[in-house]
């Protein structure tokens, strides 16, 4: 594992990892002749057609009334705009469930896990891998193992449990609030063991030359370490953004009020309304085009921080 | 970098100076800000993961319902003997296991091919590996709700499939056809995933190797036996695992499409537990599921244990 562990450090950091790619179709003076170049270009366009059509699919059905969707499906048609072309399906949406206080509730849980998961465990991991005391093998033992459990197993417990739980304004049970959306899942085995490889990789150094000019050990988390932990906050912030934003086991079980409902759950509810599947395009495509914005334009951020998880274990 | 954290200079000139009371203080002083800065990670991975593995055990052998007047009372092997007993229990498993056993080899198969397409260094590649990674991004909710509605009888899918002559079924409503629709589209979403950390993988391979079977002239095929290959063992067992993992824990395209129908035939492990735990509030005999989905998990953990083991020897 200390082989991997040194690579995902490197891929973390790694600014440009399309610098390190093996360009074996340009070295090779022998390379695939050019029957077989053009073979490959034509099965990756011909899998970005099966990658992409659907999502297509999704984003123009939802500008269309149901008995076009369904006349276009057997031409071309069916991935074009054209047509009977309108926004009545959103206006649809908007008019049948709260859909706004949906995203906010969403947009509010995943940026408050993402937000205090990064405070939390990049602490938890700096005093794991940067300060000496006593347990701190036991405690990282602990946290890499609760890694193969996953959260599937302890969902339903977990349900029994948080609805027992004190909450804080003297009633008992954590059910039907923001809380029990977030506070479980604000602390991360994952996020931690990420940050900890990363810090260990920073030299202890900067943390002596800091405590001889007179810093704490606070001080030297706040003011050096994380200003150098960049890649690895990226990291853990998308990955742990992903799945709050597309939770849906969990809520689904805890969350009753429509008003505390996230989006996910908000769309299948929306479903069981018996509305038409223009409309559910719609809001399939209103929770899609956010995330799919934001990974087009951090590309290279999302895809780094996939392959560094790819390490785990 | 490693080696420079081991040599630590300044220490020893510092200690010198002020040794009695620095050295007990500063070790003091920072196991005392660990502590601080463990605690509020330490906390939550405590109560909302130990906690709940804990109850996981403890609960299977409990009559424990969500909302109950009493508390859970001890039952043995109750829950077990039901479950075994349980003839939509078998089929579960029997789904969950089929769903795996396709999902795993095709999946990893594919995934290695898109890299090995899209791991050349050349203009508008990264736009390829941007479009086979959309669906990763993209909510298995909204991704189920889309393939739902192209899966219908009169849907996108037998469309096409009738401009090719073929009369497609009713996908989601054949139980013959209904799990293997899931999977088709459970590959469509996460097989982008697996090719980026296969092309982590790939690019960890040293270019000199495949110079060096250029100069040997072997041919293209030898040069993935040989030298491509061998150099991804580590990712493979890797991919293998976490593949199988999600695999075993299939419930969101289940619960949004077929809700385990139809007769069952789509029925899952961690789909039936959510309906005993949730939807029958029988948390005790959940948890009993959870365990037989925990032993599954465990079981692919260790054979993968096994193997690299053997691998190092």
């Amino acid at each position: 594992m200390s082989a991997s562990a040194t690579t995902s450090t490197g891929d973390v950091a790694a600014p440009a990892p399309h610098a390190v790619v093996p360009a074996r179709a340009n070295r090779s003076h022998r390379g695939p002749s050019t029957g077989r170049l053009v073979w490959r270009w034509v099965v990756r366009i011909a899998l970005t057609l099966v990658f992409a059509l659907p999502l297509l699919f999704m984003f123009v059905s939802s500008l269309k009334p149901d008995t076009q969707i369904f006349g276009d499906l057997t031409s071309v048609r069916a991935f074009l705009p054209v047509g009977d072309i309108s926004l009545d399906n959103y206006t649809g949406v908007f008019g049948r469930v709260p859909f706004w206080r949906f995203l906010a509730n969403s947009v509010v849980i995943a940026v408050a896990t993402v937000v205090l998961g990064l405070i939390v465990n990049s602490m938890c991991a700096f005093a794991l891998a940067r300060l000496r005391f006593r347990g701190r093998s036991l405690a990282l033992g602990v946290i890499i193992a609760t890694l193969i459990v996953p959260f599937e197993t302890l969902a339903l417990p977990l349900l029994w449990w948080v609805n027992l739980l004190p909450y804080y304004d003297g009633s008992t049970g954590w059910l039907d609030t923001y809380e029990v959306q977030i506070i479980p899942f604000v602390a991360n085995a994952f996020s931690i063991y990420l940050f900890y490889q990363y810090f260990a990789s920073i030299p202890k150094e900067l943390d002596e030359a800091a405590t001889v000019d007179g810093a704490g050990r606070f001080t030297i988390y706040r003011k050096i370490v994380m200003p150098l932990a960049g890649p690895a906050i990226a990291t853990v912030a998308i990955l742990t953004f992903l799945p709050a934003w597309n939770q849906y086991l969990w809520p689904l079980m805890v969350v009753q009020s429509e008003e505390l409902r996230p989006v996910m759950v908000g769309i299948d509810y929306f479903k069981q309304l018996n509305t038409s599947w223009g409309q559910i395009m719609s809001y399939a495509s209103l929770i899609t085009i956010p995330v799919l914005v934001l990974f087009v334009c951090f590309q290279r951020s999302f895809i780094n921080s996939i392959a560094s998880s790819g390490v785990k274990g | 970098m490693t080696q420079m954290v081991e040599i630590e200079p300044p220490v020893p000139s510092a200690a010198v100076t002020r040794r009695p009371r620095s050295v007990t203080g500063s070790s003091r002083g920072q196991s005392r800000t660990a502590a601080w800065m463990i605690l509020p990670a330490g906390v939550l991975i405590l109560v909302f993961v130990l906690v709940p593995i804990a109850l996981t055990f403890g609960l299977a052998f409990t009559d424990a319902k969500l909302i109950s007047p009493t508390g859970p009372r001890f039952i043995g092997v109750e829950n077990f003997s039901r479950l075994f007993d349980d003839p939509v229990f078998w089929k579960s498993l029997r789904n969950t296991v089929i769903f795996a056993a396709v999902i795993v080899p095709v999946q990893a198969g594919l995934a290695l091919g898109l890299a090995l397409l899209v791991n050349v260094k050349m203009h508008g590649v990264t736009f390829f590996r941007t479009m086979y990674f959309l669906p990763v991004v993209t909510s298995m909710v909204v991704i189920s709700l889309l393939w739902q509605f192209m899966y219908q009888q009169d849907g996108l899918i037998n469309a096409v499939l009738a401009r090719i002559g073929i009369t497609g079924p009713d996908w989601l409503g054949n139980k013959d056809t209904a799990l293997l629709a899931i999977i088709v589209m459970s590959i469509w979403q996460a097989v982008g995933f697996h090719m980026v950390i296969w092309l982590s993988g790939l690019q960890t391979i040293p270019g000199e190797l495949y110079e060096a079977a250029d100069l040997d002239g072997v041919s293209n095929r030898q040069k993935f036996l040989y030298v491509t290959w061998p150099g991804l063992r580590q990712t493979a067992t890797f991919i293998l695992v976490t593949i199988t993992i999600a695999a075993f824990a299939l419930f969101t395209q289940v619960q949004v499409m077929t809700q385990g129908g139809p007769l069952d035939s789509t029925s899952t492990v961690v789909f039936q537990a959510f309906r005993a735990g949730y939807t029958q509030q029988q948390t005790g005999y959940a948890a009993a599921i959870a365990l037989v989905f925990f032993a599954l998990v465990l079981a692919v953990n260790l054979i993968q244990r096994y193997l690299t083991r053997e691998k190092d020897a």
